[in-house]
């Protein structure tokens, strides 16, 4: 256990020292400082006013920028020491595989993570000193779909980053895995509902598997326990389980969802030439 | 100590590696020797357990280095031809060696002075920042502090100057008893005083083994 704890803990300090993790805070950091500055907790949209309406904005925005800001700074760690003969070092000490690559997880995890979740705790000490109302609900939903989320794309990045050649591929594919969550997969399944090719609820089923489409849903169904901003769409989903059990599903899935791909990465890279 | 049989590696059609059989045993001081692509690196890395081979197979005390690797490498020591640019800073270089491999700081930095390394002045700064040859005698003093068996150079000396060249001789000729040493190199004569065996390979083959 020592090394694994090690080895994330030489991974955590060497992250922090990264100028990504710089731009990667402040991104998140200035997030929250804008919305302050652009008067969000004063005005109120569809009903949701104050830190609620702040919250609601920030995990929007955090969903398009948090998943590419994990792929494209964790998925050349390994990748990227191979290519550059690190992992030929570092590795001719004894240390197990599964000590390196559990580690460098945890490390970049909490890399990843704490800059996210900080972000929304001055927001909740900075609305407090203003007065606001503090919604500890919507608050701890965010914390686990943050969680569940960065376990997600972590695990994808691992997994990807076990099997490449090169980091250029490395990021290319990561790019292409962004891009393709974020909106291929939606604009393909609308084309294939709008054409009745497929049963809806498949449809809706395949949109429910991505784990940026739930997090987004999840994300709103708090505010909206109904989810009537979603239309019939939201027939489907609470027909099939209470609001409980889909917030229950939409934390505890991206988090299987990352583990098993960082297992998978994890048996790649323990059956592949390692250098 | 290393048993290397029929060992082939193969990346995709080529083979650097073709049936390659040899055994190299304790007090033995071994130039390994040939043109580039001659596979010698293949050879080191397989004796590491860094490849898993298409045929053959590699022991280190009877042990497998892929699959009992933390064992086997308890025992050996590398130096690569070229220092990664590794960004942790010296500190935590030396906390990782010593805390994975069981490794004595005080011993590091021993060897570091007789390199004429001033690691304490340097403790704080990132490795990769280090010049070429200060990052060579770094990582000649963690393998000679980590006291292994098997002590494996790559071009050890490609970085130094004349002087710590001389160093780096005077230290393995104090520290070369009941080891193997195996010297990857392109200029025999700078090892011709250590060394006590020869291999050329040639096209993934051992094409001479002479003992001098």
């Amino acid at each position: 256990m020592k090394n694994l704890f090690l080895i994330a803990y030489l991974d955590l300090k060497e992250s922090l020292r990264a100028k990504w993790f710089v731009v990667y805070s402040l991104v998140f950091g200035g997030l929250i400082a804008l919305f302050f500055i652009a008067g969000v907790t004063e005005s109120q949209v569809m009903g949701f006013s104050g830190l609620s309406r702040l919250l609601l904005m920030y995990i929007q925005v955090t969903i398009v920028i948090l998943p590419i800001f994990i792929l494209i700074t964790t998925v050349r760690s390994i990748s990227g020491d191979r290519d550059n003969h690190i992992l030929e070092y570092m590795l001719s000490f004894p240390i197990s595989l599964r000590q390196y690559y559990w580690g460098k997880i945890i490390g970049r995890f909490i890399t990843v993570y704490i800059p996210v979740i900080f972000a929304m705790i001055i927001a909740i000490l900075y609305g407090a000193f203003k007065g606001a109302q503090i919604p500890w609900s919507i608050f701890f939903l965010y914390t686990g779909l943050l969680f569940a989320l960065s376990s997600a794309f972590l695990g994808i990045a691992f997994f990807i980053s076990s099997f490449v050649k090169s980091s250029e591929i490395a990021l290319g594919l990561a790019f292409f895995v962004w891009i393709f969550l974020l909106a291929f997969i939606d604009i393909a399944l609308i084309s294939l509902m709008m054409q009745q090719r497929f049963d809806e609820q498949l449809i809706i089923f395949i949109a429910m598997a991505n784990p940026m489409e739930i997090f987004r849903v999840a994300a709103i169904s708090l505010f909206d326990p109904e989810l009537t901003v979603m239309g019939p769409v939201a027939f489907y989903i609470l027909d099939s389980m209470s609001q409980s059990v889909f917030v229950a599903l939409s934390i505890g899935y991206p988090l299987t969802l990352g583990l098993i791909f960082a297992y998978l990465g994890f048996k790649i890279f323990e059956k592949k030439d390692l250098v | 100590m290393i048993k290397v049989s029929n060992l082939t590696k193969k990346f995709g059609s080529h083979i650097s590696l073709d049936n390659v059989s040899c055994e190299f045993h304790k007090n033995e001081s071994i130039a390994l020797m040939g043109a580039n692509g001659a596979g010698k690196t293949t050879l080191i890395r397989s004796i590491l357990g860094y490849y898993h081979p298409n045929n053959g197979e590699v022991l280190i005390d009877g042990r497998n280095p892929i699959k009992e690797r933390v064992k086997v490498l308890k025992n050996i020591s590398f130096v690569p031809q070229l220092p990664p640019p590794i960004k942790l800073s010296l500190d935590e270089l030396v906390q990782y060696i010593s805390i994975s491999a069981n490794v004595d700081k005080d011993l590091i930095s021993h060897y570091a002075d007789e390199m004429q390394l001033d690691i304490k002045a340097n403790l704080s700064k990132s490795f990769f920042k280090l010049s070429g040859g200060m990052k060579q005698k770094m990582l000649i003093a963690i393998s000679l502090a980590k006291k292994s068996d098997i002590i494996i150079y790559d071009e050890p000396t490609a970085n130094l100057d004349p002087k710590a060249r001389d160093d780096f001789y005077r230290l393995l000729k104090q520290n070369e008893n009941e080891k193997v040493l195996l010297f990857v190199t392109h200029r025999l004569e700078e090892v011709k005083e250590l060394v006590n065996r020869q291999i050329y390979m040639d096209l993934g083959k051992v094409v001479s083994d002479e003992i001098v």
